[in-house]
């Protein structure tokens, strides 16, 4: 039967086969595939970015105006405080993230009992959504009943801690959920990194009596350079994703202190009707993402090919 | 003789043993111990305060445990909350959230697996191509192609609907999922699927009968992923559904950041953590499997 399948199709090969249908299956199971790629990332990708260029309001319209919709767009206090907020939060969310999850990861590796329920327990908040983040932090940061409130309860009646409602710091009681949430994650990225590391460079450490934490800085850490570099990125493209978090946690106020920039693109694309400035913000989206990832990529892939 | 009596442990022997509690262990887990605690600490407040009365609430401390414990604001939040108009609690955005949730992750799990199988076992010309567009487009902010993916659905007719959320999720998970089981087919021995092939099996034959069977781990990682990413979905779910179509999530933030009405902490917590509960569960459930789910999001492809 076998043999008879392979003989019948060895004669249709004798034809010129149509190269098009050849490996039809494979091409079929990869439609999916090729109209994401093809349509959606590249396709709406490109329709915004041409969009962008556009006066549309309420509607999508080809009227060019060039660049007024991005001279607008950084014009508008809105976004620039957007802009700055998340810059603090990126900023600081990647250094605490990477110093965190580092930390945390080298006391996990250090042969501890327990360790599988110590990591289980730094882990979790990384299963929840952002939204539950938020409004759990919403409660303990609440001025009236959370951690004000109970130190204040200890006697210290001046005591304040108002992170959500001070709109100078409202941006660091967010970054306090955030970290909550993802620094468990880098943790487990970073163990598993700490994990690839020769045990024979720690004996070699040993022997030559150089102190674990200087073993960790200056032989451990370069040698973790790619570890490093993918968190660096897991990192970076989900903070120019926050969303979720500030609309659970503050809905960008107080006023509009801890407005973002995907809030504000939403707003203007389904609130505000203003579809314009809604695709030049996302465009601006889309370049800093840009300008983070082409020296990553190159570096990753770049790099490869020449060794 | 002397030497074995040594052996069978009168004397010590092997490496020797640390002292349990050097100064360096006390740092060590006081440490771990500390960062355990302020990591724990959410869950707890969660619990607590969802098992309180209002008056207790309004007395006292966050973190005091409830002095009554009362289930009322879980009922409450399941069944009575208020969005809207409608007052029938969360269950609805539960239910919601289920229904988007089974279709979303049957029809992304089979998708990416049998592309990832086509990508590790019959690559074509140009396959590669499209492959790292579909990486590359994973790094794209969401809110790059929201708006022409809303005007795609309208046209397909599925804006609004259940359908239309059902294939974005299954898009926007397609890069992860399709990196995840293409690199487990790629590693699977090539001899099997040579000698499937001797044997005239087909491109189906080998994928239901071979590969699906031998795999089962890797859709289990798969199932976890996008269970739990699905389920904690708001960006989308706010998009593309109608307000009575929802996801829990969704819901969870208009009755808790609703401005009307006399806020009750209570319920609200509940309500929270009803919405955390399936990921929660899912993830104290599987264990190292969730650890390996997000893992394979970092290694590089």
């Amino acid at each position: 039967m076998a043999i008879a399948e392979i003989q019948g199709q060895s004669t249709e090969d004798v034809r010129p086969p149509v190269r098009l249908f050849r490996n039809l299956n494979a091409k079929i199971a990869s439609i999916p595939m090729i109209m994401t790629a093809v349509f959606v990332f590249i396709g709406c990708t490109v329709w915004t970015i041409v969009h962008s260029f556009t006066k549309s309001r309420l509607l999508p319209k080809l009227d060019f105006v060039g660049l007024d919709q991005y001279e607008r767009l950084w014009g508008t206090r809105r976004w620039l405080v957007s802009i700055e907020n998340l810059a603090i939060y990126g900023i600081c969310s990647l250094v605490l993230s990477l110093v965190i999850g580092f930390t945390l990861a080298a006391l996990l590796d250090r042969k501890i009992r327990f360790e599988n329920t110590f990591r289980t327990i730094l882990l979790y908040p990384f299963a929840l959504s952002f939204i539950v983040t938020g409004l759990v932090w919403q409660w303990i940061l609440n001025p009236d009943f959370g951690i004000q409130s109970v130190v204040r309860g200890w006697g210290w009646e001046s005591f304040t801690f108002d992170p959500l409602y001070n709109p100078d710091i409202v941006i660091f009681g967010i970054l306090i959920a955030g970290i909550w949430q993802g620094s468990g994650f880098i943790m487990v990225v970073m163990l598993a990194g700490l994990r690839g590391i020769d045990e024979e460079i720690w004996k070699a450490a040993r022997v030559d009596g150089i102190p674990t934490w200087k073993t960790y800085i200056f032989v451990v850490i370069p040698m973790m350079r790619p570890v490093f570099v993918t968190a660096l990125v897991l990192i970076t493209s989900g903070i120019v994703k926050v969303y979720d978090l500030v609309v659970a946690q503050t809905s960008g106020g107080p006023g509009i202190a801890s407005e973002v920039p995907a809030k504000y693109v939403y707003d203007k694309m389904f609130q505000a009707q203003n579809l314009g400035q809604g695709f030049a913000a996302s465009t601006m989206m889309l370049l800093s993402v840009v300008i983070i990832l082409i020296p990553w990529a190159y570096l990753e892939f770049g790099g490869k090919k020449r060794g | 003789m002397a030497d074995t009596t040594a052996q069978n442990g009168s004397e010590p022997w092997g490496p020797k043993p640390r002292k349990r509690f050097s100064r360096k262990n006390i740092m060590l887990y006081g440490t771990l111990l500390m960062v355990s605690i302020y990591y724990a600490l959410p869950l707890y407040v969660m619990i607590v305060t969802s098992l309180k009365g209002m008056p207790e609430i309004r007395m006292g401390n966050v973190f005091g445990p409830p002095m009554e414990i009362t289930f009322e604001p879980w009922v409450k939040a399941w069944a009575e909350a208020c969005t809207g108009i409608n007052c029938d609690g969360l269950s609805r955005g539960f239910w919601n959230s289920v229904r988007i949730l089974v279709p979303s992750v049957i029809l992304s799990i089979a998708v990416a697996s049998v592309n990832g199988y086509a990508l590790a076992n019959w690559k074509f010309k140009g396959a590669d191509v499209f492959f790292t567009i579909l990486i590359l487009g994973a790094f794209i902010p969401y809110q790059v192609m929201i708006y022409p993916i809303v005007i795609l659905l309208r046209e397909l007719g599925l804006y609004g609907g259940l359908w239309g959320l059902v294939l974005v999720h299954t898009i926007f998970g397609m890069p992860i999922l399709t990196l995840l089981f293409r690199n487990y087919f790629t590693a699977m021995p090539e001899e099997l699927f040579k000698a499937a092939r001797v044997d005239g099996a087909g491109f189906w034959g080998i994928y239901f009968r071979i590969m699906l069977p031998m795999s089962l781990p890797i859709f289990v990682v798969a199932m976890i992923l996008q269970v739990t990413g699905i389920w904690n979905d708001f960006l989308f779910g706010v998009i593309y559904t109608k307000p009575d179509l929802y996801p829990m999530t969704v819901q969870l933030n208009n009755i808790v950041n609703s401005v009307q009405g006399v806020k009750e902490y209570n319920v609200n917590m509940a309500a929270t953590l009803l919405t955390g509960l399936v990921p929660l569960v899912i993830y104290f459930a599987s264990g190292k499997l969730f650890v390996r789910g997000i893992a394979a999001g970092a290694v590089k492809g």
